[in-house]
């Protein structure tokens, strides 16, 4: 009897937005092995022509629930860019405040609530407050304590009010910063928690190695979320984020309406273990020794591992935020208003939102007015490598069980914890 | 105790008020514990086309997904519009100002004709169904989706504002945006965001849709009495008002 073998996963779960798997075997012959990207395309480079320049961060920060922060952060660089505005050092740090709250908002719900029902070989973090109460209320406590420090600085949850051009429209008080400093104190047990729990079922994650390239913005001083240049595993030095598209080389292809990326390679990484190949050595002490805890090493090459640089990153997160409250109050929150005068120009905003380095680029008229836009987005640039990781893993495994090769097919989708409305949201433009 | 059958769907846009579901935290376990979630795709690998309550995240882009959302509602006894996107097609609805041909060129260049990058006008879900109930809100207000779904589930008429952002704002002492030149589109908007925008300083965009009833008249002194044009207001309600009439 030949052994066939149909696998077709229509919208993956547990995953942001819309993607299909495609595999079909027989006889251990594989005939077709496809990432599809079906979700609904909503146009955002085209919907925000002809917009102000202080209505872009509240329309792009739309294109994502879960990375809101970090799109209305690289709208606003782009903007301040394009019109020639330098912010405040308490800017600066309050921005990465905000951007280290939704990291670890971001990683602790893929973690916690889509990733750990397949270590724990259930469907859902529900039946898990039954079977792992203690350890639901770990993620549960780690997540709230992200969301309302994004409250705190940001003035929401998702969506932010305060980050405009310019600085913030509401700065924290010096009082409400200790009380972050102190609640971000308090998550670090819980964090260490969190570490534990995945020790403990992280052989459950697959063993499946394949050399990738990993691109992520670096910087010389810091492990960076929020400045630097790209980088890239395959090159020495960086290149500009003025020249994204160089990079991203963003192209149409038929099994999905999100724009796939490819670079040195027919394709590449971002994300988490991205920024971990590029920037380990810049790790604090509790990040690095997590890090170590599970055998995390610079030159991974297993997409599953994303998973463990996401938790690192949980940790490095708020061990930074610690130092920058710190440093916030040592010189004190002063009063700034943000000003701006609106000039034509075109500028790019670049940041690494929790899946991925993240570029938006903007052209502005005189009036302030956006003529064009490019949005690309770090979902877009994993999709072809999701898709050369199937090539690649799907030989190894076809012997298996049909459903075992969807289980594991599901989770190194989910690896890379993609955000699919994102990806679709994207654009290409000319610029005139 | 009867639990009743509950989904959750997503159609075009950001999840981000699946997101406020979810940021409820144990609340959303005390919920759960009295329904029977049966499908929610984002969360849980569980399927199902058995339910009594469906709630729906999205806008409606796609005449594949026009059938879908026709079955939901077939599927459903009460069915909940999730979000902006969802209530009142929410940002989306910005594409509906620019010509389709045009908007595909523009993201997708030369490969813009391909059929699976076909897109439609963006609809509300109450353009293709019937809705039941309607949480506002680009994100909705979480504590506001968790009353109404109590509400529901002990057979309650939910409570729904029917006075404008700025009751919200005053009550929590707030000074007024229009006192620093900005213009707010809090006198129009429907509350019950507990006034999250100009709470952190930023005018009010009308993500909750325009208030039934809106006093224009007011609007309009306040305009005048700060020295702005009904046209810098209207310019103000693009972002979340397109195809939407405000009722005096």
């Amino acid at each position: 009897m030949s052994d066939r073998k149909h696998i077709e996963v229509h919208h993956v779960t547990r995953v942001e937005g819309h993607g299909n798997i495609v595999v079909r075997a027989g006889d251990g012959r594989i005939e077709e092995v496809q990432w599809q990207v079906p979700e609904a395309p909503r146009f955002f480079e085209a919907m925000v022509r002809g917009r102000r320049w202080d209505e872009i961060q509240p329309i792009v920060s739309r294109i994502c629930g879960i990375c809101s922060v970090a799109h209305s952060l690289a709208a606003i660089k782009a903007v301040e860019d394009a019109m020639g505005i330098s912010v405040s050092e308490q800017t600066d740090r309050l921005r990465l405040l905000a951007h280290y709250a939704e990291q670890l908002e971001s990683h602790s719900l893929h973690l916690g609530y889509l990733v750990a029902p397949d270590l724990l070989g259930v469907p859902s973090v529900i039946p898990l407050a039954s079977s792992h109460p203690e350890a639901v209320r770990t993620v549960i406590r780690i997540h709230r304590t992200a969301n309302e420090w994004m409250e705190l600085i940001a003035g929401r949850m998702t969506h932010p009010v305060s980050l405009v051009p310019g600085g913030f429209t509401l700065l924290p008080s010096e009082d409400r910063l200790r009380r972050l400093k102190q609640s971000i104190q308090a998550v670090m047990p819980e964090l260490e928690a969190l570490s534990d729990l995945v020790l403990s079922a992280v052989d459950k994650l697959p063993v499946f190695e394949r050399d990738t390239e990993y691109v992520a913005l670096v910087d010389p001083d810091v492990y960076t979320f929020y400045h630097g240049q790209v980088g890239s595993t395959d090159i020495e030095g960086t290149v500009d984020i003025h020249h994204f598209e160089d990079v991203a080389n963003e192209y149409v292809c038929d099994q999905s309406t999100a724009k796939w990326a490819r670079w040195h390679r027919e394709s590449y990484a971002v994300g988490a273990l991205a920024r971990f190949n590029l920037n380990a050595q810049l790790l604090l002490p509790g990040a690095a020794e997590t890090a170590r805890r599970f055998g995390l090493k610079k030159g991974c090459c297993n997409p599953y591992m994303n998973n463990i640089a996401q938790l690192v990153e949980c940790i490095q997160a708020a061990e930074h935020a610690i130092v920058l409250i710190d440093e916030l109050l040592s010189t004190g929150i002063e009063p700034e208003k943000p000003v701006v005068e609106a000039r034509a120009g075109m500028g790019v905003g670049s940041v690494e939102a929790p899946r991925g380095v993240l570029f938006h680029r903007y052209a502005f008229d005189e009036d302030g007015c956006c003529v064009s836009a490019n949005n690309t987005i770090p979902t877009n640039q994993n999709h072809a490598n999701i898709q050369k990781d199937f090539e690649a893993f799907v030989p190894q495994i076809i012997d298996r069980d049909q459903e075992e090769v969807r289980l594991l097919l599901e989770m190194l989708v989910r690896a890379y914890d993609p955000c699919i409305s994102c990806s679709t949201h994207h654009l290409d433009v000319r610029f005139v | 105790m009867n639990r009743p059958a509950i989904a959750i769907f997503d159609f075009a846009c950001c999840e981000g008020c699946q997101l406020q579901i979810l940021n409820l935290e144990e609340e959303l376990l005390d919920l759960i514990s009295v329904v029977n979630p049966v499908e929610w795709r984002e969360a849980s690998s569980d399927k199902s086309d058995q339910y009594q309550i469906a709630i729906v995240e999205g806008s409606i882009t796609r005449p594949a997904d026009e059938e879908r959302l026709i079955n939901i509602r077939k599927n459903s006894q009460t069915l909940i519009a999730l979000g902006a996107c969802a209530t009142i097609g929410g940002i989306n609805k910005l594409k509906n100002r620019f010509d389709s041909a045009d908007v595909r060129q523009t993201v997708y260049g030369e490969a813009a004709d391909r059929p699976h990058l076909d897109t439609a006008p963006v609809k509300a879900l109450d353009e293709v169904v019937k809705v039941d109930w309607k949480v506002h809100g680009c994100p909705i207000n979480n504590r506001e989706f968790a009353r109404m779904l109590r509400a529901l589930l002990i057979g309650k008429r939910p409570f729904v504002p029917t006075y404008p952002v700025c009751v919200e704002c005053k009550l929590k002492g707030n000074p007024c945006l229009y006192d620093y030149g900005e213009i707010c589109l809090g006198p129009i908007t429907r509350a019950g965001c507990e006034a999250k925008c100009p709470s952190g300083g930023f005018w009010c965009y009308g993500c909750r849709g325009y208030v039934e009833d809106a006093n224009i008249d007011a609007a309009r002194e306040v305009m005048h009495q700060y020295g702005k044009t009904v046209a810098d207001l209207k310019s103000r309600m693009s972002l979340f008002g397109t195809d939407q009439e405000l009722t005096p």
